[in-house]
């Protein structure tokens, strides 16, 4: 459905130039795929190539068959391409219920408001008149940024480290959306994250790491392997290891 | 009230008058009365050393209604008004005000209402003024608002004030003092475009124990209009206040934010917070993410910040 063809992404600081992506190429067909690795390894750059919000240095993008290249934001939204942000932007005097039309293309009821808004875990009544403003919690934005990116009922919804920011009692409920979704859904959903019991439900895990891609697999075949890897650290074992000395 | 329909186009927009209302009302229309009513607790009456009305609320009244609103619809009038509400102890009553001009000619039409509100202890006002200009003529569209409020011991007023669109020019005074426990908030809205020039000044004296003032400005400065944004509060005693200019900048729009702040008691806390800027570009790409155009998107960020 979705195929990066020698996607390469670079960029300039300070006048040094830093190569992001380094020839990525990945055919994306699966329901269920998971985005993992370190920290600045270039999964968040990766999907805001895929939204179109970054453009790529060299590199196709084909989608559904065509070249999207080229499209802007707006015409990959079009397209079917949904984006869920980390860090969920703020507005002033938009409500969730506007942000939610606004991503539905329409009016609608506050009970199908209440449909998406439960899917996350919020009760309708408390959040429909909110403003998307700093006077909600980085949870309660991070749920909403949910909730308004499933109103788009895209065929590629991407997800990017949705349970950043959101606590513990927040993330069981949270990997019951995703659970569900997972079941429920006949789109394609891509998810960034960290997260085991979020990894543990992909059907393919993907590590992109210093900007290419590491390990790629089914999600039983690659999780075993992450979970070995990131229990011993090297510098705790260094360190563990002069201790005993 | 024999209106036309340019005139009842404008008292719907700057009054949201589909008819004539049932409460108190002044209508002024080209610098004469086209209509008034009074009733029970509210009388208005003409003032005989200048133009103007007086309005007298009494401390009977609860949550009445009084209309006051001026309409422009001759080229190149000059129309000073001065209007004094007297507002008795006690009382609750929603002002709403406002002007509108049909410039239709090359004339310039220029409107300078200066209210003054006398607000009685314990006494409740939510003022409401809405301006705004039309017409095809290349006659300048100018008003220039004069607020004056004093607020008696534990007195408290609202006021609401907007203008969205065609004035050309507009600079705004408010100049308040508030006694004990008196407090006053004000939220301003106001968009410009073309060359257009609006200025707001508002001075806020807090000379009573635990009085306040929150003032919050929200304004939007398209193609190459200008706004000036002055705030200045006093505190003279143990008080609160707060003033804030949100300002968004579009096309080659310019903002100019001066704030004032004199803590003259060891008790005033008072607070300012500006800020000016473009449309955060995060902002747009969130909702072309959601299948806005670039357009559409700027079109909704502007529509809720002036909601």
């Amino acid at each position: 459905m979705l195929e990066l063809r020698n996607i390469c992404y670079s960029a300039e600081n300070d006048g040094v130039k830093k190569d992001i992506i380094k020839n990525v190429s990945l055919k994306l067909n699966e329901k269920f795929i998971a985005f993992t690795g370190p920290n600045g390894g270039g999964k968040s750059t990766l999907a805001k190539i895929i939204m179109g919000i970054i453009r790529p240095t060299s590199g196709q993008i084909i989608f559904d068959g065509k070249d999207v290249t080229d499209l802007s934001v707006t015409d990959r939204a079009k397209a079917g391409i949904a984006f869920a942000f980390q860090q969920p932007v703020k507005f002033k005097g938009i409500t969730v219920t506007d942000l939610i039309e606004i991503a539905s293309g329409r009016k609608l009821s506050v009970s199908e408001i209440c449909g998406y808004l439960s899917e996350v875990g919020l009760c309708a009544r408390e959040y429909v008149d909110r403003e998307i403003n700093a006077s909600l919690s980085g949870g309660e934005l991070k749920r909403i940024e949910i909730a308004v990116t499933l109103a788009r009922k895209s065929k590629f919804t991407i997800f990017d480290e949705p349970e950043a920011g959101i606590d513990l009692w927040s993330f069981n409920s949270l990997i019951r959306v995703f659970e569900n979704l997972a079941a429920k859904t006949a789109e394609s959903l891509l998810i960034i994250s960290h997260q085991e019991r979020i990894l543990s439900i992909a059907d393919r895990i993907i590590v992109i790491s210093d900007g290419e891609v590491t390990k790629d697999g089914k999600g039983s075949d690659v999780l075993p392997g992450i979970l070995s890897a990131s229990s011993t650290c090297n510098v705790l074992k260094d360190k563990t290891k002069e201790a005993v000395l | 009230m024999n209106l036309g329909n340019t005139e009842k186009s404008l008292l719907k927009e700057i009054a949201g008058l589909e008819a004539i209302p049932t409460g108190a009302y002044n209508v002024r229309e080209n610098g004469k009365l086209a209509g008034r009513n009074v009733t029970a607790h509210i009388d208005i009456v003409t003032k005989k050393d200048k133009p103007g009305i007086d309005i007298y609320i009494k401390s009977e009244t609860k949550g009445e209604r009084v209309d006051i609103p001026v309409i422009l619809t001759e080229t190149g009038l000059n129309d000073l008004v001065y209007n004094d509400f007297y507002v008795a102890d006690g009382a609750d009553v929603t002002i709403v005000a406002g002007c509108g001009i049909h410039n239709a000619g090359g004339l310039k039409s220029e409107h300078d209402g200066i209210h003054a509100f006398h607000i009685g202890k314990n006494a409740k006002v939510l003022y409401i003024e809405k301006h705004y200009g039309e017409g095809d003529g290349t006659g300048e569209k100018i008003l220039n608002p004069t607020t004056l409020v004093e607020i008696d011991e534990g007195g408290s007023m609202t006021m609401e004030t907007a203008q969205i669109k065609g004035v050309d020019s507009a600079i705004r005074k408010t100049d308040a003092v508030l006694k004990d426990g008196a407090t006053l908030v004000i939220h301003e809205k106001i968009m410009t475009h073309g060359k257009q020039y609006a200025e707001t000044n508002f001075h806020v004296a807090l000379n009573g124990e635990n009085s306040g003032a929150h003032v919050i400005s929200r304004s939007i400065a398209k193609d190459d209009s200008h706004q000036k944004y002055i705030s200045c509060v006093d505190g003279n005693a143990k008080c609160s206040g707060h003033t804030e200019c949100d300002a968004i900048i579009m096309d080659n729009g310019s903002v100019t934010a001066k704030p004032e702040l004199n803590a003259n008691n060891i008790d005033a806390s008072l607070i300012h917070e500006a800020a000016i800027g473009k449309i955060a570009g995060e902002q747009l790409i969130k909702l072309m993410s959601l299948g806005l155009t670039e357009k559409e998107a700027e079109e909704k960020i502007v529509d809720g910040f002036l909601k």
